[in-house]
């Protein structure tokens, strides 16, 4: 226990800063994770190894000389098609399964893409530099490397076009009918089929720039997806499904919470106390749901 | 029972009785089968019968594995000390110390998770379906990330176990932890069968089948819902102890709250084998440790790869396991009065 991070207030805006930055990364997955939650009624384990995989893309671009922020770009182009591929191969046998197939399905492709990803990319710790430099804020105690400045921006963008094109576009509009009511939609003429796989896509493709954004900020590791997907799940269910503001504000208070448990608690516990929040989180709304004589279901 | 049963029974004791000195090569092979054995027949008792599908039951194996080994060596020897010197053999047990050690070890293991069951059991299994699910995952994965912390069980190098005692024999050692997993897989067995013939696997049944109710038919359903995942966790924990034991090196995350293996292998085994039944769990659990034994010797390094494609197909195409096809395709061995003419009609409709 190291309390240092509260009597120095520098620390703890540095703290802050870089959890407000992370957790906008955070908020991007979660989206995903609550539009095909919400959409199919699935929850995907292998969320985090699909933004894994994602940040392996702009590294292979770093690592043959492209600039890697360009990363945002391919990457989501791959993954979108990568995620309609694993939806036509998997997803589309357990959409309308018990949750419980699809958490196993969805973990058995985790593992899968874990591996390969091993295989493929070694086992190294790696990350793609951007060279992007940092900004010192407050008489040079605060160190802000551009790059989080630059995720954050992208995330934020890709957050609100994402926004807009399901306010506007007809898929859009198809995928919230189907988010509605699937039969009712279909009986209108709506191919659930194919706005199930879009929805995939979409969510794989979100997955996609947020993994290269976390290579160029952070690093990645090929067996780092599970805690993305705890930390997706967190967030979708605190601010519950459907709420978009609800999403970013509980992606930037889990991003705060872990640079504070990190500077506390120690590196090697940020991982624990991430999934310990999950089941403090879960059991605090159990027990809440539970004077009302309700559940989460 | 009836006389088949008692033919086979016996004929599965006399096997595991022999097994050792008739495949001296596969005892360690038999010993972990029975461990994986127990393992998915205790997830069976809260994931098929009760309906609750938890990914923590592998909280309460690695307890146990964390906990005998370190009774077995803070009993004689300052722990501290022990896991700071790694595999070095400053302190020897002799096989008296050993046995005594192993013994309490078992027990506490046992023990300690099943109280930790019954506490936490309030909080968890008030949630439900895919909750409950991701809940007990994330405690499974808690677990590991912060023993993996803790300096006095080794932290991140982890903790050797005490090495078997010199007592002549070399094969000495195989056969102790098969005799002792064997013995415990027995234990189990006969522990499941005996609460599968009582009300409780009805109740079970019932809050699988619609737990708002069951408890408006006057069951308590907490109550049993903790039995039920204590009565798991007891086994896990036994299960974790012997296993310490027979792999003879602990680590955090890839040893004792090994989420991504055995937290998985124990869903895997009971939902191939047949979710909800007694023999289900038994015959998946031999079956899939073939398998895995199979890929693991031949396709070293492609393992993983393996295990994820096969969990995706188990889970979309196999999801009845094979005792829900026996029992769809001879449901007369199962007890199951078919009707004739149903018989007929549905031969028509096909």
């Amino acid at each position: 226990m190291d309390f240092m991070v509260f009597q120095y207030p520098m620390i703890t805006v540095q703290a802050c800063l870089d959890g407000i930055l992370l957790g906008i990364l955070f908020a991007l997955i979660a989206y995903g994770m609550a539009l095909q939650w919400g959409v199919m009624n699935i929850i995907n384990i292998a969320q985090g190894d699909l933004v894994i995989l994602g940040g392996y893309i702009a590294y292979f671009m770093y690592l043959y000389g492209i600039h890697p922020a360009w990363g945002v770009i391919v990457a989501p182009v791959i993954m979108y098609f990568l995620g309609v591929l694993i939806y036509k191969l998997v997803i589309n046998k357990v959409v309308d399964r018990d949750l419980f197939i699809s958490i196993l399905a969805t973990f058995g492709i985790s593992i899968l893409f874990m591996q390969l990803m091993n295989f493929a990319f070694g086992a190294d710790v790696v990350l793609a530099n951007s060279d992007y430099g940092t900004t010192m804020l407050f008489n040079n105690n605060v160190v802000l490397p551009n790059s989080k400045l630059f995720s954050a921006f992208i995330s934020i963008l890709f957050a609100i076009c994402l926004v807009i094109y399901m306010k506007k576009s007809k898929l859009g509009r198809a995928i919230r009918a189907t988010a509605q009511n699937a039969r009712a939609a279909k009986i209108l003429g709506v191919d659930t089929e194919k706005v199930y796989a879009a929805t995939f896509g979409i969510n794989a493709a979100l997955c996609g720039v947020a993994g290269a954004l976390i290579s160029i900020t952070f690093t990645i590791h090929p067996y780092m997806g599970l805690p993305y997907t705890i930390r997706s799940f967190m967030i979708v269910i605190v601010a519950g499904l459907g709420n978009l503001p609800g999403v970013a504000m509980s992606g930037m208070g889990l991003g705060v919470f872990e640079e504070f448990a990190d500077y506390i608690l120690g590196t090697e516990f940020r991982i624990g106390s991430v999934f310990l929040l999950l089941v403090l989180i879960l059991v605090y709304r159990r027990f809440k749901l539970s004077r009302k004589r309700e559940y989460l279901k | 029972m009836n006389k088949n049963n008692l033919i086979l029974y016996s004929g599965i004791l006399i096997f595991g009785l022999v097994a050792p000195f008739l495949f001296p090569a596969f005892k360690v092979q038999l010993s972990i089968l029975c461990v994986l054995i127990v393992l998915a027949t205790t997830w069976n008792i809260q994931g098929g019968e009760m309906g609750y599908n938890s990914f923590g039951n592998i909280l309460f194996y690695g307890l146990g594995m964390y906990l005998c080994a370190s009774v077995q060596v803070g009993m004689f020897f300052p722990l501290a000390e022990w896991t700071e010197s790694g595999g070095e053999k400053t302190f020897v047990h002799t096989p008296t110390q050993f046995f005594q050690g192993m013994a309490v070890g078992l027990v506490v293991a046992a023990i300690v998770p099943t109280i930790i069951a019954g506490l936490i059991g309030y909080s968890i299994l008030g949630l439900r379906g895919h909750y409950f699910a991701i809940c007990t995952l994330g405690l499974g994965v808690a677990a590991g990330e912060i023993s993996g912390g803790i300096e006095i069980i080794g932290a991140g190098q982890g903790f050797t176990t005490p090495p078997f005692p010199d007592v002549g024999s070399l094969e000495a050692r195989g056969e102790f932890f098969y005799f002792l997993s064997f013995f415990t897989l027995i234990l189990t067995f006969i522990a499941v069968r005996s609460i599968y013939s009582t009300r409780f696997k009805l109740i079970l049944n019932a809050i699988r089948d619609n737990e708002d109710k069951a408890e408006a038919m006057g069951i308590e359903t907490m109550k049993y819902k903790i039995i039920g995942w204590m009565i798991s966790a007891f086994f896990c924990g036994l299960a974790g102890g012997i296993m310490g034991g027979l792999v003879g090196y602990i680590d955090s995350t890839d040893v004792a709250f090994d989420g991504r293996e055995m937290g998985v292998f124990m869903v895997l085994m009971a939902i191939l084998g047949g979710k909800g039944t007694l023999w289900g769990p038994i015959i998946g659990a031999t079956i899939f440790h073939i398998f895995k034994e199979g890929f693991w010797t031949f396709f070293l390094g492609w393992q993983y790869v393996a295990l994820g494609v096969l969990i995706v197909v188990i889970v979309i195409y196999f999801p009845e396991g094979i005792m829900g096809w026996l029992r769809e395709k001879y449901p007369e061995r199962f007890g199951e009065v078919v009707d004739e003419k149903d018989r007929k009609a549905q031969v028509e409709l096909k």
